[in-house]
């Protein structure tokens, strides 16, 4: 019933609720700007992000300071110079309401850029389910606008509003990640570009995306496995269906090398630009030693939701080096192996990038978590047979629950020791790390039994051509008669009944 | 210029000749000279303040040479060895109470010093060696007089302030530590300095136990040099200040006052230290002992006299100069030599009177013990400085919290606000100079200014602001500032918020949980100088101390040392810290990395290899469960089991036996 209705406006349903989360961020910005003082948590606002400390860095470039004098600011000049001048307006009693807006303004684009994303996304997979011949897959993947529920998932997720309502800048770094994503997605390639490079200019992670960005560039959207298409080669009628998906699988070079010239230009332009803005003061050199070198090199131990800063505290520092060499290389290690077996499926091996580097990053913050739990979403349809889900929703809501009073209880009540808050981050990287392994082989295990339907919908084409020799033509085939008919390859009915089944669930 | 080269030559050689041929008293009276003196001064709370002042000079070293008989050669080489211009180093204990002990006179702005240790220093090197010696200098330090101060060595601990400490900046650097605890293991090698050490003169009567008992107590080492000057006048002039508050024991007074309780104690230098003083040291030039009268209990004493006795005003003005009968508020055991009365007194109503007694013409048979008897009771107040200054800390939680700094006006700011009404606009200037350690990382954007408990614009009352902010680990955060107070205020507070760091486990002290000192700030007024002109009766004499008294100096005060808690790690974690983070990262890696290199059928074929072992397994065991049921009293043999281990280690024997032949023989052919 409550589909029904939905298919009537999805239109309406959509903006309504993408409206009342708006809403519901400025009346508590407005009304109740320093009851909830999010913006002091560990959880929300980091060395890197707390717009705090981008007010210091302000205040001393304005007293003629370089913003790095000191070790408060480890952000972007850029942001300095745009943020900055919002944070003044703070003696007048609104505490910050102009950032806010901004953070408000950056949440909601993210949304509607990642809806846009769904949509093309849930197009491409729509077509390439129709060149499989797999139309009825296609039609039930219809049923849920994964766009729009992804857009809604980052709208209304409670780590989201937090963070816009902690005033930290990660509203702005997400929203340049999915800006390159979309570009990517619509072949924008200066926008893409543009994206990738503030993003990483931002907070350093996000150059790893370079590997899903060139792959969206040359390659497309997400698709099943190549294979199938080859495998479909041997069709007799594909040639004549499908002619237009072959460009598809070819990797175009073309648009992936103005993409680099473009992320070169934006590159350039920006640190032309940083220059510009620290003339006074002092060189990029400082900026690359107190931005990237300060993400490195985890120089600040102060508390959060990672699991880094409490090692670094403790570890001897005899073993220092090694072990940051190891963590940051923990990162580099997963993106080969992950490109090579996700290749066909750019966006989301984007989501398990930004999901292991907000895992493994020095200063995570529930920011980056809302960011892959949204793009989480767009792949709704696909993960659908996702194992654990329930015990990660649980284990996500207890950690971030817990979180918050472990931390009371040994910073402001002095009754808990640090081993509390420790446990509670350990969780959370726990609950994080089976969230991105489950939903890698989950797509893994998708791929596969679209590749068993796929071959199945191929034997029973060949069937259905056979009895349409011998019946007269009908225009489509329901499931009691599909059921009801006889094939010499009874075996590949199970994974395709698994399969739809899980997709109806 | 050959010429002139030769004269100098020549007159360097006279020199020389003249020093060399010149008899021993002689050189001491031209050259090298050593003074002793004591101050002793009754405080208003039932205290004695008592300032022992030690002064050594020596002329420069090109027309005096290297040789020196009085002056410590310790200090000299220190000298010449860092190239140091001045430098200052005070331990101290206790705080001195501003309020009841004074605050605008020389002593408590110049010898009043923070809890601990505080060393500054002015080098006459280029700006980029400052550092260098400084480190060395504080490593000398250390070794000269027993205590920790070479932990200002790190960059953490000291700063280059920029102009509020001193008009000397650049090469000036600044460091405190106030946690080093002072004891008599510092004093021991203090008083090595002086000629005497405390084997005669006034220095014997530093006793350990009376000293270390008192309520304040700071020794000082003040050192000034121009020997690196082009014209060098006046040699290194060493200066060694001992400072102490005593509570006396009240002595038995031949008083008849009824209420005895009010009567401020008497006491003696032999009640006060213990000992009594034998004479003068031999060495010194002179030897002097002085007693200050301030000029609010000269103004209050005169007010009783003429309550209790009715006498007019012209004569009491008489009583203190020669005060010593029967009508005085208080006599001395012994008839001063000298009486000095202040000239250029702040207060119209009071000047303060100096009492000398020379100790020449004392000896061992003949020990000079000075009696301070009180007659009537008295009371009255110190000077105080403009401002009463206090810092605290403000929050809870080991989050963040904030710095305050409070100034109070006092009845001196308000008298001045009297005497300044005529003018437009009043202000007073106060600086503020505050270093704060790295690990509290001061918001400097938000600082607040409240004037009688409104918040003001900063550009209303900083006139000048320069900070340079701390760096983690590697300096600490300096805040000068220069406020301009309006006079009629009542109350001005400053805040500074700040959050606190968090250290690694090496880095905390070996009681982390006792908390982290923030050194105190010190509060300067630069408008006013405290000076203290006495005319003196006797011009011939002079005396180093009264000259330093004499000499215009800025008003500044001491804050408190701030106590800050911080939070700790637990400390006895780093292994299973280290192994379980390492466990979670294993557990992301390997299951990643396992749930990619999984293939399309493999499922089907780990499920078949599976049936395929679980078979034989279960084959296994049904054998053993059947055995065990066919033959229950048996006791469960594991034969089957170690049958299979023993088949598989055979196997597995082999297979090591075989390996080890192979990198036996590799080895035997290799090497």
């Amino acid at each position: 019933m409550e589909k029904s209705t939905a298919k009537k406006h999805p239109w309406f349903w959509f903006w309504s609720s993408a409206v009342a989360s708006i809403a519901l961020r400025l009346v508590l910005i407005i009304y109740f700007p320093n009851t909830l003082n999010f913006s002091s948590r560990p959880e929300v606002s980091t060395p890197i992000t707390s717009l705090r400390r981008l007010a210091e860095g302000y205040w001393l470039k304005r007293s003629s300071m370089s913003p790095y004098a000191g070790s408060m600011y480890h952000g972007s000049p850029l942001l300095l110079s745009i943020l900055g001048p919002l944070t003044i307006d703070r003696s007048e009693g609104q505490s910050h309401l102009l950032c806010g807006l901004a953070f408000v303004i950056a949440d909601f684009i993210t949304a509607i850029l990642i809806r846009a994303i769904g949509q093309r996304l849930q197009v491409a997979n729509i077509q390439s389910l129709k060149s499989l011949g797999a139309g009825r897959l296609s039609k039930i993947s219809e049923n849920f606008p994964s766009g729009d529920i992804a857009s809604l998932v980052y709208l209304w997720n409670p780590l989201t509003i937090i963070t816009c309502l902690g005033y930290s800048t990660s509203p702005i770094e997400n929203l340049m990640i999915v800006l390159s994503l979309y570009g990517a997605c619509t072949r924008l390639v200066p926008l893409a570009a543009f994206g990738w490079v503030i993003a990483s200019h931002l907070s350093l992670y996000p150059v790893i995306l370079v590997i899903p960005l060139v792959l969206l560039i040359g390659s497309g959207l997400d698709t099943p496995p190549r294979k199938l298409f080859l495998q479909q080669t041997h069709g007799e009628d594909y040639k004549k269906t499908t002619n237009g998906s072959l460009h598809l699988i070819n990797f175009s070079w073309r648009p992936v090398v103005l993409f680099f010239l473009w992320a070169s230009a934006w590159a350039f332009y920006v640190l032309v630009l940083c220059a510009i803005s620290l003339k006074e003061y002092s060189g990029l050199g400082e900026m690359f030693k107190r931005t990237y070198g300060f993400i490195l090199s985890v120089e600040d131990l102060s508390p959060n939701i990672g699991v880094l800063w409490y090692f670094f505290a403790e570890v001897f520092d005899f073993f220092r080096d090694f072990f940051l060499i190891v963590f940051h290389i923990n990162i580099l290690f997963m993106v080969l192996p992950l490109a090579i077996r996700l290749h066909h499926r750019p966006c989301f091996l984007a989501f398990v990038y930004i999901a292991i580097s907000s895992i493994l990053k020095s200063y995570p913050s529930v920011g980056d978590s809302a960011l892959y739990l949204g793009l989480l979403g767009l792949f709704v349809n696909a993960l659908a047979d996702m194992q654990f889900s329930f015990f990660l929703f649980s284990g996500y809501l207890g950690t971030l629950l817990l979180s918050p009073v472990m931390h009371n209880l040994w910073i402001w009540r002095g009754t808990g020791n640090a081993n509390f808050y420790f446990a509670t981050a350990m969780a959370y990287a726990c609950f994080q790390i089976i969230l991105v392994v489950e939903s890698v082989s989950s797509m893994l295990n998708h791929d596969r039994a679209l590749k068993q339907g796929a071959t199945a919908v191929a034997k029973k084409e060949e069937h259905e051509k056979i009895l349409k020799n011998l019946e007269n033509p009908r225009s489509g085939v329901t499931w009691e008669e599909y059921k009801s008919m006889r094939f010499t390859f009874q075996v590949s009915q199970m994974p395709l009944l698994v399969l739809t089944m899980n997709d109806l669930m | 210029m050959a010429r002139s080269l030769s004269f100098f030559v020549l007159l360097l050689f006279v020199l020389h000749v003249s020093s060399e041929s010149t008899g021993e008293v002689a050189e001491q009276l031209e050259g090298e000279e050593f003074t002793e003196e004591l101050l002793l001064r009754p405080l208003p709370d039932r205290k004695v303040l008592s300032h022992f002042h030690f002064e050594s000079k020596v002329p420069p070293t090109n027309s005096y040479g290297h040789h020196h008989r009085i002056f410590p050669k310790a200090i000299y080489q220190l000298v010449h060895k860092y190239r140091i211009k001045e430098m200052e180093l005070s331990f101290t204990q206790g705080r001195w109470n501003y309020d009841s002990w004074g605050g605008f006179d020389p002593i408590a702005s110049s010898n009043a010093k923070p809890p601990g240790v505080e060393l500054w220093a002015v080098f006459d090197v280029p700006p980029d060696q400052v550092d260098a010696s400084w480190k060395n200098l504080t490593h000398t330090l250390s070794g000269l007089f027993c205590a920790s101060i070479n932990f200002l060595e790190s960059s953490t601990a000291y700063c280059a302030p920029d102009w509020s400490f001193s008009s000397r900046s650049g090469n000036l650097r600044y460091g405190s530590l106030p946690r080093e605890a002072v004891c008599t293991e510092n004093l021991t090698p203090w008083l090595k300095l002086l000629p005497c050490r405390d084997k005669a003169g006034l220095s014997l009567l530093m006793d350990r136990p009376s000293i270390y008992n008192g309520f304040y107590h700071s020794q000082r080492l003040h050192l000034t040099s121009d020997e690196f000057d082009p014209v060098a006048l006046h040699g290194i002039v060493l200066e060694q200040t001992l400072t102490i508050v005593l509570q006396p024991d009240a002595l038995d007074t031949r008083a008849s006052f009824s209420s005895s309780r009010k009567l401020q104690p008497s006491w003696s230098m032999s009640s006060l230290f213990g000992k009594m003083v034998d004479g003068k040291c031999a060495l010194a030039k002179s030897s002097n002992v002085y007693v200050q009268i301030e000029g609010s209990l000269v103004h209050n004493m005169k007010d009783t006299w003429n309550n209790i006795e009715g006498y007019d005003g012209e004569i009491a003005q008489e009583v203190p100069y020669e005060g010593f009968g029967s009508n005085s508020n208080f006599k001395f055991s012994i008839a001063p030599d000298r009486v000095m009365k202040e000239t250029n007194s702040f207060h119209k109503d009071g000047y303060s009177v100096l009492y000398g007694f020379a100790i020449n013409h004392y000896h061992g048979s003949k020990p000079f013990d000075l009696g301070f008897w009180w007659n009537l009771p008295v009371t009255w107040s110190c000077v105080k400085a403009p401002l009463r200054v206090s810092r605290f800390l403000m929050g809870s939680g080991n989050e963040k919290g904030a710095i305050a700094l409070s100034l109070q006006s006092t009845e001196w700011s308000q008298s001045i606000l009297k005497a300044g009404k005529n003018e437009e606009k009043c202000n007073l200037r106060v600086d503020v100079f505050q270093v704060v350690p790295w690990y509290i990382k001061v918001y400097y954007h938000t600082t607040k200014i409240f004037v009688d408990g409104m918040p003001q614009a900063l550009e209303d009352i900083i006139e000048k602001m320069s900070v340079s902010p701390s760096e983690d680990k590697v300096s600490p955060g300096v805040m000068e500032l220069i406020l301009r107070l309006p006079c009629d205020m009542k109350s001005a507070s400053l805040t500074l918020e700040f959050d606190k760091g968090f250290l690694h486990i090496d880095e905390y002290p070996p009681d982390a949980n006792q908390g982290f000192d923030i050194p105190s700030a010190i509060i300067s007024y630069p408008d006013f100088q405290t000076r203290l002109q006495y005319k003196e009766d006797n011009a011939s004499i002079q005396s180093p101390m009264v000259s330093k008294m004499q000499e215009r100096r800025t008003v500044l005060s001491y804050t408190e040392v701030l106590l800050v808690p911080l939070t700790t790690p637990d400390f006895s974690m780093p292994y299973n810290v280290i192994t379980i983070t390492c466990t979670v990262f294993a557990l992301y890696f390997g299951s990643l990395l396992n749930a990619l290199r999984r293939r399309v059928n493999e499922e089907e074929r780990l499920l078949k290899s599976k049936d395929k072992r679980t078979g034989k397994l279960q084959l296994l065991l049904s054998k053993f469960l059947s055995k065990v049921r066919g033959k229950p009293w048996e006791p469960p043999s594991s034969t089957p089991p170690s049958s299979s281990s023993k088949f598989i280690s055979s196997k597995v024997i082999l297979k090591i036996l075989l390996v080890a032949a192979i990198a036996f023989g590799w080895r035997y052919y290799d090497g």
